[in-house]
């Protein structure tokens, strides 16, 4: 079974917000849309977004951490929303298993946001439907793009790269091995859920500098002290010589 | 949760149509044994059984403005192997056609015999509706309960203290509204439907707050910790993705300040379930219906608070994501 699903580096993400637009814009134009805006130049700016991306703050100054955290529809494999839909218009492809939205079936009783823990699906106020994150199901299978181009909007955008897209049953995949290797989890994991998104941690960055990696030792000799060691300000080897 | 009126409507309604359907069913099951010194009169079943009808189509309606694709709705009937919501549908129209068929059969007064009995009084079409509605009632606050106590995530809901108060809580309104209606239509069943309905009042007040304590002491399983999937105790958020409002912020907030809650927690116990209490055990000592006209009025004002605190009180496990705005 395919398990379609995004896995999100958190120590990569710079909170760009290029997903956001890129997912709005696409989405917006594409089978789901139009993902509709009010008052958006106005006093209070409103609408319906797939995907965001907020801020957290971990630690206290001056020790603390920006973590940016993009959030949409993780795509569970357990997704509480479908069996409260009393319509089956909310429904879980068995094929690859993105969780979707029939919006010639949904009534707008919001009973699925209600049965979602994370929040990941809005109320078009336009249409009167629920909309979410479709995993651009509307591309990731479009033949008429190159085949590097069948992912979703926000992985093709991201420009940090911090964004994977595959098959998270395929233990072989790139997302797989990512959560394998990386120490992937699942946010909320208490309900029960199985999201299949998944996120990858912060991890520690430091750079360990010895000394004779910054002081360049020309002459095997005069680092084994032979020669007189060179000033450090002194033209080196390769500033000299013509080759 | 954003307490939404036409689910406060739809379901404070529905417990007083369920609720006078009931006692109706009570007074006739009485009457059957023979527990009652005048049986319920025909002209009194069927006033009973219309009012019971207006309140189960007032609340229809309020639901039809919950829904952003009112047309729609008959799909909803569709998914009942799963969804409550669907069972709440069929449920509805099913209870409300039994009233129906109560009203008909105690309107034009055709009440045909439909088991001989040797030894004990006949059982008349009118008391097997009553079975067949008394169950359909059952079936249905399960149905509207369960729509909330059925989602995990909503701690405060998640209990099956949310069922027993649908049902007592409906229950102690219509025997009330009964009362009442009896007063006017036939005044030797007063004090009959009033009495039962203070006991399912003082019932209804032991579940209600007996869930009130329950959910102050709850402690939310999701925290911001396992929201973000950082371990760490010091977490704050700094943006949520957008300075403008969204759905997630409309539909999951009530926007009021504590004080608002608590006092709406406390207006709701006088209102819905103390004051009436008091003036129906004050009606019964007098012997005088005026005190059940007020009982009423106070309580179904205290029942739509008591519904509204009951949506607000919910904290949604998503509000962790929406903190801080920027």
């Amino acid at each position: 079974m395919t398990q379609l699903a995004l896995v999100i580096d958190l120590n990569v993400c710079v909170g760009c917000h290029a997903c956001v637009t890129s997912c709005k814009e696409w989405n917006t134009s594409g089978l789901s849309g139009p993902l509709s805006d009010f008052n958006a130049y106005g006093k209070d700016p409103t609408g319906t977004f797939f995907n965001r991306v907020q801020t957290f703050e971990v630690g206290v100054y001056p020790n603390t951490e920006t973590v940016h955290f993009p959030k949409s529809c993780l795509h569970c494999e357990e997704p509480p929303c479908v069996p409260v839909c009393p319509t089956g218009a909310s429904y879980k492809r068995a094929e690859d298993g993105i969780v979707l939205v029939d919006y010639d079936k949904c009534i707008g009783c919001k009973y699925c946001s209600w049965a979602c823990p994370y929040g990941a699906r809005e109320l078009d106020e336009n249409q009167k439907v629920m909309k979410k994150c479709t995993l651009c199901v509307d591309r990731i299978y479009d033949m008429n793009l190159p085949e590097r181009e069948r992912r979703p909007a926000c992985v093709l955008s991201c420009p940090a790269s911090a964004r994977l897209f595959g098959d998270i049953h395929d233990p072989e995949s790139e997302v797989s091995r990512a959560i394998r290797e990386q120490g992937g989890f699942e946010l909320m994991p208490e309900w029960g859920t199985k999201p299949a998104n998944h996120y990858l941690p912060r991890r520690k960055m430091r750079l360990h500098l010895h000394e004779d990696e910054l002081v360049r030792a020309d002459n095997p000799l005069k680092k084994e002290e032979y020669m007189p060691k060179p000033d450090i300000n002194e033209p080196t080897l390769d500033d000299v010589m013509p080759w | 949760m954003h307490p939404a009126f036409s689910v406060i409507f739809l379901t404070v309604l529905l417990g007083f149509g369920q609720g006078t359907f009931l006692a109706l069913a009570t007074a006739e099951i009485y009457a059957y044994f023979d527990l009652l010194p005048m049986p319920p009169q025909s002209y009194f079943n069927a006033a009973g059984a219309f009012v019971a009808l207006a309140f189960l189509t007032g609340g229809l309606f309020a639901s039809f403005f919950h829904l952003g694709r009112p047309e729609r709705a008959w799909r909803t009937a569709t998914k009942w192997r799963t969804s409550w919501l669907s069972r709440e549908v069929i449920a509805l129209p099913a209870f409300m056609g039994a009233v129906f068929l109560y009203l008909l059969v105690h309107f034009f007064e055709w009440n045909p015999v439909i088991i001989e009995r040797i030894g004990a009084p006949p059982v008349t079409l009118s008391l097997v509706i009553v079975a067949i509605g008394t169950v359909l009632a059952f079936v249905l606050f399960v149905c509207t309960a369960m729509i909330y106590a059925s989602l995990k995530f909503l701690q405060e809901w998640h209990t099956p203290l949310t069922v027993i108060n649908y049902i007592l809580i409906g229950g102690a309104s219509g025997f009330l509204f009964t009362a009442v209606l009896a007063s006017i239509v036939q005044p030797d069943l007063t004090y009959f439907f009033g009495g039962l309905s203070a006991l399912l009042l003082v019932l209804a007040t032991g579940t209600r707050i007996a869930s009130l304590i329950r959910n102050l002491r709850l402690r939310p399983k999701s925290t911001l910790q396992t929201a973000i999937g950082v371990h760490h105790r010091q977490i704050a958020q700094k943006t949520q993705g957008a300075m403008g409002g969204s759905f997630n912020t409309r539909e999951f907030f009530h926007g009021k300040s504590p004080l608002f809650l608590k006092s709406a927690r406390w207006g709701f116990l006088v209102t819905a379930f103390l004051v009436p209490f008091a003036l129906t055990i004050v009606a019964i000592a007098i012997e005088r219906p005026e005190p059940l006209f007020l009982a009423v009025a106070i309580q179904a004002a205290g029942l739509l608070v008591e519904r509204w605190f009951f949506f607000a009180e919910a904290n949604h496990p998503q509000n962790i994501y929406y903190q801080s705005i920027a």
